[in-house]
C-alpha cells in the first residue's frame, strides 16, 4: 500500500550570510493512511520546515515529498494545516472562518452551512458560532482553527505546534478533544510539538529529531491503545515510553548540541 | 463571555468596563472645562487690551453677520467642495497604488522613488508650478489638495499590505485560495485599519493645504475670505475663518474615526 505521506531523502538548505544553513539533512519518513504521527525535537531541528513542505508552503532543496504517491507542488485543500498562532481571520465570525475554505470550493450555500455547522459542533463551539475571534480564549480560537481545517474535509491534517501557546490545563483538554474528533473522523495527522508528554499521548509513532543539521534521531512506537484516557496517561507503560522519548530528545549525541 | 477563558483573558475582560467609563465621561468633562478655560483666557487677553485682538463676543457677532448674509455658508461650501474632491481623488488613487506597491515588488521598485521624492516636497511648494501649468481655475487648487491627500495616505496603504500577517496569508493559501482571492479576502480586510489611518492623515493634509491653495486667485472660500480680511485688517473675520476651519476639520476627522470604529471593530484593541 502506498503511504499517505512520504519524505524521501529530504534536504532543505537556506542561504545565509557566508554560506548555507542546513535545516534538514536527508530525512526519510513514511506515514500510513489514518496514522497519527507526532514529531518532537529541540528548536532548530527543522520540524516545522518538514511540515511546511508537506503543506506545500515550502519546497525541498533535495529529495522529494509525496502525498498519495504524487509530489507536492503547492498547498491544497486535501491537506489541512493548523498553525500555532491560530491564524483565524479576525474580521470574520467563527462560522465565517469555518466557511472560508468551503466558499473557495464553490459549494452550494445549503451544503456549506451544513458542513460548517457540523465542524463547529464537532469542536464544541456551537454556542460561539457568531462570535468574533477577539472574544474567544486561546483554546477556543484553536478549536475554531481545527474546525476550519476539518470543514473542507482534508485527508491529511498538518498541525504545527497547535497547542504550544496554551496553558497546561487547556492543552490537556484540547489533546483529548483532538483525539476524540480524530477517532470519530479519522485522518492522517502529522503533529509537530516540543512537548514530550503531548507527543507520546497523541501518537502511534513519535519521531524524535535532532538539530544542526535537522535529521531524524529515532522513531519510537507507542504501543498504547486508542482511545487514550487519563488512565493511560498515568500508566507505567506510558511513563516508560515517555522516558524513552525524553531521553532521546534531551540526551542526544554531543554533536547535536 | 460565559465560558471558562484562559487566565490571561480574564484580566482585560474585567477591567474593560471601568476603563471605558473613565475614557467616556471624565475626558469629556475635562475637554469642556479646557474649552471654557481657553475662551476665558481669550476674553481676558482681549479685555486687558492686547493689540488688536478681538474678544470672543466680537468674533461671535461677526460670525452672526457672516452667517446672516450667507457669506460663511458660501465660503464653507466652496472650501469643502475643494477639500472633499481633492481628498476623495487622492485616497481613491492612494489605495490601489499602495496595494500595488505592497503586493508586487516590481511596482514597489518602480513607484517608491517617486513617492518618497514627492513626499519630501511640501505640497504648498508645488503651488507656483501648479499655477503655471494648470492656470488659475479650480484645477490647480484641487490638484494641490489631491497631491497632499494622496502622498500622505499612500504610504499607509502600502505599509498596511506589507504588514499583513504571513500566517493569515498561509492559512488562506492552504485552504486553497488563489492569489486573487487572498488579495480580496485577506489582504484588503487586514489592511483596512492602516488605510483608515492613512485616510485620516490624508484628510488632515488636505485640509491643511486648503488655505494656501485658495491663495491661487480664488473668488470664494474660507482661505480667500481670510486673505481679504487681512487686507482690511478685519481680525474678527480671520478668527471666524480659523475657527470654522478648525471645527470642520475636527468634525470630518471624527466622522472618519467613527467609520474606523465600525469597519475595524474586529480588531483586538489594548
Amino acid at each position: 500500500m502506498i503511504p499517505k505521506i512520504t519524505f524521501r531523502d529530504v534536504v532543505r538548505t537556506f542561504p545565509v550570510k557566508g554560506g548555507t544553513f542546513t535545516a534538514l539533512d536527508g530525512v526519510s519518513l513514511d506515514i500510513a493512511d489514518e496514522e497519527f504521527v507526532t514529531v518532537v525535537g529541540p528548536s532548530g531541528c527543522g520540524k516545522s520546515t518538514l511540515l511546511g513542505m508537506a503543506a506545500g508552503l515550502d519546497e525541498p532543496t533535495g529529495g522529494e515529498v509525496l502525498v498519495d504517491g504524487a509530489p507536492v507542488t503547492g498547498p491544497g485543500p486535501e491537506r489541512g494545516v493548523i498553525f500555532q498562532q491560530y491564524a483565524l481571520f479576525p474580521w470574520l465570525t467563527v462560522r465565517r472562518n469555518v466557511e472560508f475554505g468551503l466558499r473557495l470550493a464553490d459549494l452550494p450555500a445549503e451544503e456549506r452551512r451544513t458542513r460548517a455547522q457540523r465542524a463547529i459542533d464537532l469542536v464544541g463551539l456551537t454556542d460561539f458560532a457568531d462570535a468574533l475571534p477577539k472574544t474567544l480564549s486561546g483554546g477556543m480560537k484553536q478549536r475554531c482553527a481545527i474546525a476550519r481545517a476539518y470543514a473542507v474535509d482534508p485527508t491529511v491534517l498538518l498541525m504545527d505546534e497547535p497547542f504550544g501557546a496554551l496553558d497546561a490545563l487547556t492543552r490537556v483538554q484540547l489533546q483529548d478533544q483532538l483525539l476524540d474528533t480524530w477517532s470519530q473522523d479519522r485522518r492522517t495527522v502529522l503533529f509537530i510539538t516540543h512537548d514530550v508528554d503531548e507527543a507520546v499521548y497523541l501518537a502511534r509513532r513519535v519521531v524524535v529529531m535532532a538539530a544542526r543539521p535537522g535529521r531524524i534521531h529515532k522513531i519510537v512506537d507507542v504501543d498504547l491503545p486508542y482511545p487514550r484516557t487519563e488512565e493511560i496517561r498515568l500508566s507505567p507503560e506510558f511513563s516508560r515510553i515517555r522516558n524513552e522519548v525524553w531521553h532521546s530528545v534531551y540526551h542526544q549525541s554531543p554533536a547535536a548540541v | 463571555m460565559t465560558v471558562v477563558a484562559a487566565p490571561e483573558n480574564a484580566v482585560p475582560a474585567r477591567s474593560t468596563p471601568r476603563r471605558a467609563r473613565r475614557r467616556g465621561v471624565r475626558p469629556l468633562v475635562l475637554n469642556l472645562v479646557a474649552v471654557a478655560l481657553g475662551i476665558g483666557v481669550w476674553s481676558l487677553l482681549s479685555a486687558i487690551g492686547v493689540q488688536g485682538l478681538p474678544g470672543p463676543v466680537t468674533v461671535a457677532d461677526r460670525a452672526g453677520e457672516l452667517i446672516a448674509d450667507g457669506t460663511l455658508a458660501e465660503d464653507v461650501l466652496a472650501s469643502l467642495r475643494r477639500v472633499l474632491i481633492g481628498f476623495a481623488l487622492g485616497t481613491a488613487l492612494a489605495v490601489p497604488v499602495g496595494f500595488l506597491m505592497g503586493w508586487y515588488a516590481t511596482a514597489r521598485g518602480l513607484l517608491e522613488p517617486y513617492i518618497q521624492f514627492f513626499r519630501t516636497i511640501p505640497p504648498l511648494a508645488i503651488i507656483p508650478l501648479a499655477i503655471v501649468l494648470l492656470g488659475i481655475g479650480e484645477v490647480p487648487k484641487v490638484f494641490v489638495i489631491f497631491l497632499a491627500a494622496f502622498l500622505s495616505s499612500v504610504v499607509a496603504a502600502f505599509q498596511g499590505v506589507v504588514d499583513v500577517d504571513r500566517t493569515l496569508i498561509n492559512a488562506a493559501r492552504v485552504l486553497g485560495a488563489s492569489d486573487r482571492t487572498i488579495f480580496a479576502k485577506v489582504v484588503v480586510p487586514a489592511s483596512t485599519p492602516f488605510i483608515l489611518v492613512g485616510m485620516r492623515i490624508g484628510l488632515g493634509s488636505a485640509w491643511a493645504t486648503l488655505v494656501a491653495a485658495e491663495l491661487i486667485a480664488a473668488q470664494e472660500g474660507l482661505g480667500y475670505r481670510m486673505q481679504q480680511a487681512q487686507l482690511y485688517y478685519d481680525l474678527p473675520t480671520i478668527f471666524v475663518g480659523l475657527i470654522t476651519i478648525g471645527v470642520l476639520g475636527l468634525l470630518m476627522d471624527r466622522l472618519l474615526l467613527l467609520a474606523d470604529r465600525r469597519l475595524t471593530s474586529w480588531q483586538e484593541r489594548r
